[in-house]
């Protein structure tokens, strides 16, 4: 059994070890783009083998997903070719990459053994808490979703507001989003003249808007929360974008709703931090919310991982649609 | 070993032979509409043959109606993703491979 894993760790490594030497040597973004999607899908099956399956989807949504198709769409902006530096221009990247490289590989050697049984993991007593406490304080078998929900609240609160920084600040490095009347292609091919695409996304869109509420309210039992099911809703509209043309997808969540989603998750967030402690607990304390501790983590929860859903959603929208639109309009 | 088990080892075992077969394919056949079909070889025949297999030993009917989702998304999809390629690939007048054509 031992071996099986040991020979699936080390051929994925391996293909891992391959797919980023290739991305070095490649001058075609195109193609380093797709090699870079690989590469996290590997990352992803590498968190499911240490049975982190949180991680792993993430990496897989995150990563293989939502990131690929945006710097595909960066791509169709700019050249897709990767200009050459000059020999003695690479030194001090050389260096740098060599001191970082090492260091880190330095670093490394102070990490536990993989998989032992004296780590700081494996004894520290919090560990104990978060395992077998939070069965009987929150009662959720994910116990990652009650760590990251309500024990670490206020780290994901930060969590959420670098990805709403990230939002504005692709928003004021685009300038304003594009009018829909601004981004009506006008070019002679659309994707949905294809009969076959159209059919098949317009048939899988709204499943694909139902699984990111499944993920997202699924969260407490399996894989999956407010990040995932945020990236999964915003692939949709991607899809949706990329198929019925920019306009129409505009038409659907205009603008100023965008605008308001991407502040209302925060606001949401950041709110029901503020009435916890108007109910007399502190900052994001849940068990002051309903009669019973128990019932007021459960809606505490919920209601944090909907408010990551909608910030991480319009976020990555607004963001695909700020790319998209700007190969529109500018040329 | 019932007879539940060994089929769906011979479907695993076969749908693992079509995702090898793709992939020799992939790097063998001479331009991109055969490579294209190599590759949808691999997601139609092999990812399909090898979830079937699974769907033959689950032990809980969630698990199987998971499955047989993940078997029709992929159905929808990677046909779709292949035609596409293929479609795209015309409009922008890749030329089709003739016996005697040099590789491309």
């Amino acid at each position: 059994m031992s071996t099986t894993f040991t020979l699936i760790n080390v051929s994925l490594l391996a293909i891992l070890t391959a797919t980023a030497v290739t991305i070095t040597r490649l001058r075609a973004l195109y193609e380093a783009t797709m090699l870079a999607a690989l590469f996290s899908l590997v990352t992803a099956c590498l968190f499911v083998l240490l049975d982190a399956v949180d991680v792993a989807f993430t990496e897989a949504a995150v990563g293989v997903g939502i990131s690929t198709v945006l710097l595909l769409g960066v791509l169709a902006l700019t050249r897709s070719w990767e200009s050459v530096t000059p020999r003695r221009r690479r030194l001090p990247g050389a260096i740098a990459v060599l001191l970082v490289g090492g260091t880190l590989g330095y670093a490394s050697l102070d990490l536990p053994e993989f998989g032992s049984a004296d780590s700081p993991v494996q004894r520290h007593p919090v560990t104990e808490v978060y395992l077998h406490q939070s069965q009987e304080d929150i009662g959720i078998p994910n116990t990652v979703t009650s760590v990251l929900a309500s024990y670490r609240g206020l780290d994901t609160l930060g969590e959420l507001v670098v990805v709403f920084t990230a939002g504005l600040a692709v928003l004021s490095l685009l300038g304003p989003l594009a009018r829909p009347e601004q981004t009506r292609p006008t070019a002679d091919f659309h994707l949905a003249d294809y009969r076959v695409i159209r059919v098949v996304s317009g048939a899988l869109m709204p499943f694909i808007l139902l699984f990111a509420l499944y993920v997202l309210f699924h969260g407490d039992y399996g894989p999956g929360g407010g990040f995932q099911a945020g990236v999964i809703f915003a692939s949709g509209f991607v899809l949706y974008g990329l198929v019925f043309g920019l306009d129409r997808a505009q038409r659907v969540v205009p603008r100023a709703a965008l605008w308001f989603l991407v502040s209302l998750g925060l606001v949401l967030y950041v709110g029901l931090g503020i009435t916890t402690m108007l109910l007399g607990g502190s900052f994001l304390d849940y068990d002051v919310l309903a009669r019973h501790p128990e019932t007021g983590q459960h809606l505490g929860i919920q209601v944090v991982e909907t408010a990551i859903g909608i910030t991480v959603a319009s976020v990555m929208t607004t963001i695909f649609f700020g790319f998209a639109g700007r190969g529109v309009v500018s040329r | 070993m019932s007879v539940l088990e060994v089929l769906s080892g011979v479907l695993l075992v076969a749908g693992a032979l079509a995702v090898l077969t793709g992939g020799v394919g992939m790097l063998r056949f001479p331009d991109f509409y055969t490579r294209i079909h190599a590759a949808g070889i691999t997601d139609s025949a092999g990812a399909g043959l090898i979830l079937l297999g699974l769907l033959l030993r689950v032990d809980a009917w969630d698990t199987a109606v998971r499955l047989l989702i993940i078997l029709l998304f992929l159905a929808l999809t990677s046909p779709t993703a292949t035609h596409i390629l293929a479609h795209a690939a015309r409009r922008d007048g890749v030329p089709m491979w003739r016996e005697g054509d040099p590789r491309r």
